[in-house]
């Protein structure tokens, strides 16, 4: 108990001693955690993107006119029990109808050619929304299969028009599963270039001491005595890295929000603020392990003796 | 006490020691003299395992220093106290935390510390320099802190590598006079200086070597 409260305070005292050194390494484990924070915001943006446009993407089933509102309802049913399907709304032949007038209020020759016909030429139908945009497909083979045929489906659906969005539907899945493989590969790239920046600069401050850790072991210290004050130095480093890149993303992204919340799709201040505990534990975690890990990693060489 | 086993030590093209066969006993104060890259550095680092030989075997006791495990290597140090030419300070720490840190060093308690450290302070005559960094002390001062650092956990041994070498006279002069104290309070004392008139004032056991070997070993008195 002792060792540890000597070792914690010994840190302390290095980390307060260690002036510009202890600066420089802030300074550098504040640009890794900087770039986690940005990293974070980044991918908040792409999925609130890729969210907004996947939830443009839908497949509609046309039933035919007449068609039993019992089997539709069947089928939607059997539909919902599908794993890959996320909501299905089912619009009746009278509310299609209704909604079609409303649509079409100002449009006087299609109000009187519908009054001409005098009864509703249009199905139901039901709009089906997968959990994810390449799921689509499958509802589709679904309705093909045998399992729709014995609700006797086959007879009451018109036509859907997973085939007419197929294309649209595979361009978007070849985009977001591009947009998402890019970004974390940026991501992994950045986190390690950033981790190794960390590393070097922490190593070169413990490089600063390799002749008093010789001295240390000469002296008859522990490894852990040697070792431990400047693990407590590199937590510290993340520490303060921590609370300072938290600080400054706070008015960055009450910036972004104010001005760029209309380019973006999603404020970030908003988001910021909402995540806060979930972004300070991940950035606090992130900043003591780099601190803690590379100065045992670069004390380690220098210990052998 | 010490025992050198046909010792050599070999750095590329370079011989640092040649087949070097010597004992020290406990109580001993022995001088090793010779010029700059006799062997002298070389063989007092063996003694604490901070250089290996290339040949032969270094005994402490009836320890063999260099098959000693990390573990035990750190134990045999904290029998040992060092001094250095150039001081060897953590430029970190003051004054009486660079010898408090040689008891944490050793598990000692926070009392013994706040008692033992002030003691060594005064007996190197740092009492008033204490809180002071090393940067901010003189050659001599540095060098008397490193001397306080050395036998605050009362070694066995003590090993002083050209202690004198970056001071000037009077200086040098005081810092023999603590080793040979020590010596007299029954520590071990290993001085290792190319300083003749060092040698001449202390008058105890000299060992000469020249390119790596021991060419001389011979006990005199002033």
């Amino acid at each position: 108990m002792t060792e540890l409260k000597r070792i914690i305070k010994a840190g302390f005292i290095n980390f307060r001693r260690g002036g510009l050194v202890s600066f420089a390494a802030v300074l550098q484990v504040l640009n890794t955690l900087a770039v986690i924070v940005t990293i974070i915001l980044l991918q908040a943006v792409l999925y609130s993107a890729l969210s907004v446009i996947k939830d443009k993407v839908d497949v509609t089933i046309y039933f035919n006119v007449g068609a039993p509102e019992v089997q539709i309802l069947s089928l939607k049913e059997s539909l919902l029990k599908l794993p890959e399907v996320e909501n299905i709304s089912y619009t009746s032949a009278d509310e299609a109808i209704r909604l079609f007038r409303e649509r079409h209020a100002s449009d006087y020759s299609t109000i009187a050619a519908l009054d001409e016909i005098g009864e509703n030429p249009l199905g139901a139908t039901l709009n089906i929304k997968t959990k994810e945009i390449s799921q689509y497909e499958n509802i589709a083979n679904f309705l093909k299969s045998d399992n729709a045929l014995v609700l006797g489906s086959s007879d009451i659906i018109n036509h859907s028009n997973y085939h007419d969005n197929k294309l649209v539907i595979e361009r978007l899945k070849t985009i977001i599963s591009g947009a998402q493989k890019l970004g974390f590969l940026l991501t992994l790239y950045l986190i390690i270039s950033s981790i190794i920046i960390t590393f070097n600069t922490i190593r070169l401050t413990i490089y600063i001491s390799r002749e008093e850790i010789g001295v240390m072991r000469l002296v008859g210290a522990s490894k852990m005595h040697v070792r431990g004050p400047f693990m407590i130095e590199g937590a510290l480093y993340g520490i303060v890295a921590t609370f300072v890149t938290l600080a400054l993303f706070l008015p960055v992204t009450a910036w972004l929000g104010r001005n760029m919340t209309a380019f973006l799709g999603l404020n970030l201040y908003n988001y910021y603020l909402s995540n806060f505990f979930q972004i300070f534990a991940i950035i606090l975690l992130s900043g003591i392990l780099f601190g803690v890990i590379s100065s045992f990693l670069a004390v380690r060489r220098y210990l052998n003796k | 006490m010490i025992y050198f086993n046909n010792v050599s030590k070999i750095y590329k093209d370079a011989v640092a020691l040649d087949n070097v066969s010597v004992t020290i006993t406990a109580g001993e104060f022995v001088s090793i003299v010779g010029h700059s890259g006799a062997g002298k550095t070389t063989l007092t680092k063996m003694i604490v395992a901070d250089e290996n030989p290339s040949d032969g075997t270094v005994f402490f006791e009836s320890i063999n220093v260099h098959t000693l495990k990390n573990k035990d290597l750190t134990k045999l140090r904290r029998r040992i106290g060092v001094v250095f030419q150039d001081f060897k300070l953590l430029s970190n720490k003051t004054a009486y935390e660079n010898i408090s840190f040689a008891m944490e060093a050793l598990g000692k308690t926070d009392l013994e510390i706040a008692s033992d450290v002030p003691h060594v302070l005064e007996l190197v005559d740092l009492s008033h320099r204490s809180h002071h960094f090393p940067s901010q002390l003189s050659g001599g001062e540095q060098q008397r802190l490193a001397i306080a650092r050395a036998i605050i956990n009362q070694p066995e041994l003590i090993i002083a590598d050209e202690p004198t070498g970056n001071l000037d006279s009077i200086n040098t002069h005081e810092i023999v006079q603590i080793l040979k104290k020590i010596n007299d309070l029954g520590t071990t004392v290993i001085l290792a200086t190319h300083n003749r008139g060092i040698i001449d004032a202390i008058g105890k056991r000299v060992i000469t070597m020249e390119n790596g070997k021991v060419i001389r070993d011979t006990k005199h008195h002033k």
